[in-house]
């Protein structure tokens, strides 16, 4: 596999979000308003791209036995930073995400690559892979989240999009809307997928 | 009083699944027979009540007096996972049959993020003992009832006919989400 393979690997044809189905509690959590979408996915991107980075480069060292507690003992580190980080200077976001920024710790999709992707693989496609996994991730929620946005409360990114008087459909934005709207944009992704053979 | 409220809310109003986004994972995954989702639900059941009685002396006797509290995600994280692996050996050793009966689903349960979302969750709410176990096995009921409903309706859904593009994972959310709208009703039960 080449290198560009090996980034746009996570973007379509493995995507973590609609293909993988990894994942799926902060895709749902989170996903009210597009800039949790963006803000979720920064965090988890930093992650991944340090958690599969660190676990090329140990790969030789950690003995095989105790690999998944040594790359949870990894990705929990960098959870902690990005914790923190996001606590200090992102107030606003750090409060709505919630509880599912400590969460990314066990988010599937982090410990799959480390164990599917990272350890197999030496530094740079470890790096290249963690990079096109948490962009694929953050593109397929910001999606999502835009769509529920956008039917419950007619805005992106908190601009309008539909006039001030039209009715939206609050339900979008409550938890029901978040089942229904990714179950839906999973089928069309399939239909897309099947279509355009990527 | 305080309990009863305790309960209603972690197992209908805020049920953990459809309406806090936790332990999604399973829910798809495992719900696929009543049979099944009973064995796993039973397993979340002991594992979450111990783990937030467990995380309760780590956060006040270990982290709070070192002021280390930002450590709190790699600690609980740490003693969820080994909680469940002497869960699982105990079990095997003191209890064969309910070894047998749950032994295969207590791997799983490390990385259902229920465990560590409710074990967080409690000591966000500041509970004493006693409540925060009483909020980690009333959470897990309600997760067992959402994985028992759900497998229900997908043993149904089984012999009827849906569009071919919905197979798989899009039947189950667009059946979640309704799930989750009847649960919706209950909002505004408990003050």
């Amino acid at each position: 596999m080449s290198s560009l393979k090996v980034f746009t690997n996570g973007l379509l044809k493995e995507n973590p979000t609609f293909v993988l189905v990894l994942g799926a509690c902060p895709t749902l959590a989170v996903t009210t308003a597009a800039f949790n979408g963006i803000g979720m996915g920064a965090a988890t991107t930093f992650v991944l791209f340090f958690s599969n980075m660190l676990v090329a480069l140990l790969k030789n060292y950690i003995p095989d036995k105790v690999r998944i507690v040594a790359f949870i003992v990894i990705i929990a580190t960098f959870v902690t930073i990005v914790d923190l980080v996001m606590k200090a200077f992102v107030p606003d976001i750090y409060k709505t995400l919630g509880i599912f920024i400590p969460l990314i710790v066990v988010n599937c999709i982090i410990l799959g690559r480390a164990e599917a992707f990272a350890q197999k693989n030496d530094v740079s496609r470890a790096i290249l892979d963690g990079l096109g996994m948490g962009i694929g991730f953050t593109l397929a929620i910001t999606i999502l989240a835009s769509v529920r946005e956008l039917l419950g409360n007619g805005t992106i990114f908190n601009i309008p999009i539909v006039s001030e008087n039209a009715k939206t459909m609050l339900i979008f934005i409550l938890p029901p809307g978040a089942f229904i709207t990714y179950g839906y944009l999973i089928a069309i992704f399939n239909q897309l997928k099947a279509k355009y053979n990527f | 009083m305080e309990f009863v409220n305790i309960i209603i809310l972690a197992i209908i109003v805020n049920n953990v699944v459809l309406a806090q986004f936790l332990g999604i994972c399973p829910f798809l995954g495992v719900s696929n027979k009543v049979g099944t989702s009973i064995g796993m639900g039973a397993a979340v059941v002991f594992v979450m009540a111990l783990a937030n009685f467990v995380t309760y002396f780590i956060y006040y006797f270990v982290l709070i007096p070192l002021h280390i509290e930002f450590m709190q995600t790699i600690s609980f994280i740490l003693v969820i996972a080994f909680l469940v692996q002497v869960v699982e050996i105990i079990m095997k050793k003191a209890a064969p049959p309910l070894y047998q009966a749950l032994g295969i689903y207590l791997p799983l349960i490390t990385t259902n993020c229920a465990v560590l979302g409710i074990a967080i969750l409690a000591t966000q709410k500041q509970f004493n003992l006693i409540q925060s176990v009483v909020y980690g096995s009333a959470t897990a009921v309600g997760f067992t009832l959402a994985l028992v409903l759900m497998a229900g309706i997908r043993e149904q859904m089984e012999l009827t006919g849906y569009p071919k593009g919905m197979k798989g994972f899009p039947i189950s959310l667009v059946t979640a989400g309704l799930l989750s709208l009847a649960f919706m009703g209950f909002s505004g039960l408990v003050k």
